[in-house]
């Protein structure tokens, strides 16, 4: 029976392993970014809650930030925001 | 030990001698009894299996999708409609990189309605990524299926093997084969070792997403694998030879090929005809040879070239069509030959299709028809038929 380090690699793009969706950088779709407006933000968490990306940090009370990295600036925290907080504003990444 | 059985009884009993973990199949004629036995064997607790009783072949070649990424030694066996209902599962069984086996047991397609046999339902998927093998008798197909497992899970292989084998004039009749005992067979053929399996202490997902800049170089390296499978199949039949003491080809098998003016080729059960044929024909002073297209997937594109350049016509002999083209295999062997100083005339016969017997009559047409210059034909046709049409 070979040992594990007699054996080959497994055969390109089948094996992945957990994590990976962070090398995946889905930013690059997108050609809106939000703009939170800290004056308006109440701190209610509905951007963060709904973003699908899951990429709305919560800074500190009433500040956040999208991961421009994988914000596809679908808009749906602009929607919710119940403040009006959020402008997505036009971005060519 | 020697035994008079019917050919799906063979091929029972030499899968349950490479000891399955998981069977799951649909039943479906002419497969069912290959089925039947390998269930009746694991009620009766002679192979340990588990035998998974499913709605549908889809569901079968999932069940063994998931037996193998869990790292169980898996089979199946289907035809015709069923294996047509699989197709989405074998592209994902072969993308997967998963070794298995299944009995491709080969039979014509709807419609009409038929349930005898031609090879359209195998050569349907020949482009999913499973190595493909054609059994002559059921002898070979025994042998296949023990070869075949030892194929799948080498490590510069691991791609799933069909054993393709003619409906009812294989699955059907009986015949004497040398069944190899338990022992043997677990010398040749290891337990299944894994490279890589679904586990929850370390967890994998597999085949998920390759995006535009990964799945090009992705089928590339699977193509240029399957390419060299070839190598490993010739491999494994000399090392079957060597433990069994039995040789019926590695990839093609000619037979009186060295001095033939004319080769016909061809896959499966018909060769046996055309061997007798090959030997009535030269009796009475014909030039004639015989190649077995014993590996159809990886294509034998060289052996082919070697076998045929020698002679002046080759003439394939087609048991499926590709409507509005031609038959399947000749584009191929064609292709093989394209190129080559020494080119031989490459005529395409489609026989046989829906179980119309090949007979030495239908021999004798193709090979008059082809000498008079005929390139593409169905022989064996009846006239009287087609003027109702």
């Amino acid at each position: 029976m070979t040992t594990p380090s007699q054996r080959r690699k497994p055969p390109l793009g089948i094996v992945t392993r957990p994590g990976s969706s962070l090398r995946n950088k889905t930013g690059s779709w997108g050609i809106l970014r939000p703009v939170f407006d800290c004056d308006k933000c109440t701190g209610c968490n509905t951007c963060e809650s709904i973003c699908p990306e899951g990429c709305i940090r919560h800074l500190e009370k009433k500040r956040y930030e999208a991961d421009i990295e994988f914000c596809k600036g679908c808009g749906l925290c602009a929607a919710a925001c119940p403040a009006s907080a959020i402008t997505m504003v036009e971005e060519h990444r | 030990m020697r035994k008079m059985i019917e050919g799906s009884r063979a091929v029972a009993e030499a899968v349950g001698l490479c000891r399955p973990d998981v069977i799951s199949a649909y039943p479906i004629t002419p497969q069912t009894h290959i089925v039947e036995e390998l269930s009746q064997m694991v009620a009766d607790g002679d192979i340990e299996a588990e035998y998974v009783r499913v709605e549908s072949e889809h569901s079968a070649a999932s069940v063994c999708l998931g037996a193998v990424a869990a790292g169980s030694r898996a089979y199946s066996a289907t035809t015709s409609q069923g294996m047509l209902l699989m197709i989405e599962v074998l592209y994902n069984i072969a993308g997967m990189r998963l070794p298995m086996v299944i009995t491709g047991v080969n039979r014509a397609v709807s419609a009409p309605l038929n349930i005898w046999n031609d090879q359209q339902d195998t050569l349907a998927v020949r482009d999913a990524g499973w190595i493909q093998l054609y059994g002559e008798s059921s002898q070979e197909c025994l042998d296949m299926h023990i070869q075949a497992y030892r194929i799948a899970e080498d490590d510069r292989v691991l791609l799933p093997v069909m054993v393709c084998m003619d409906g009812f004039i294989l699955t059907h009749t009986y015949e004497t084969v040398d069944v190899p005992t338990q022992e043997q067979v677990d010398t040749f053929l290891p337990p299944y070792n894994p490279l890589f399996k679904l586990d929850p202490a370390d967890p994998i997902t597999l085949g998920a997403y390759a995006g535009p800049e990964l799945y090009h170089e992705v089928r590339y390296t699977m193509h240029r694998e399957a390419l060299g499978a070839k190598e490993v199949v010739k491999e494994v039949a000399r090392q079957f030879r060597d433990a069994f003491g039995r040789w019926s080809g590695d990839v093609v098998e000619p037979y009186r090929c060295e001095d033939a003016q004319t080769i016909f080729v061809a896959m499966g059960s018909v060769v046996g005809t055309l061997k007798e044929w090959v030997d009535a024909a030269r009796a009475r002073g014909e030039k004639v040879g015989a190649l077995k297209l014993r590996c159809y997937r990886p294509f034998p594109q060289e052996e082919l070239r070697e076998a045929l350049s020698g002679a002046r016509q080759v003439n394939v002999l087609e048991k499926a069509v590709s409507i509005g083209a031609q038959g399947v295999v000749t584009p191929e062997v064609r292709a093989a030959l394209y190129g080559q100083a020494s080119q031989p005339r490459v005529a395409c016969a489609v026989v046989g299709l829906g179980g119309r017997d090949v007979t030495f009559g239908t021999m004798d047409e193709v090979l008059s028809r082809a000498r008079e210059g005929e390139t593409d034909f169905f022989a064996g046709l009846r006239a009287e038929v087609l003027e109702e049409s």
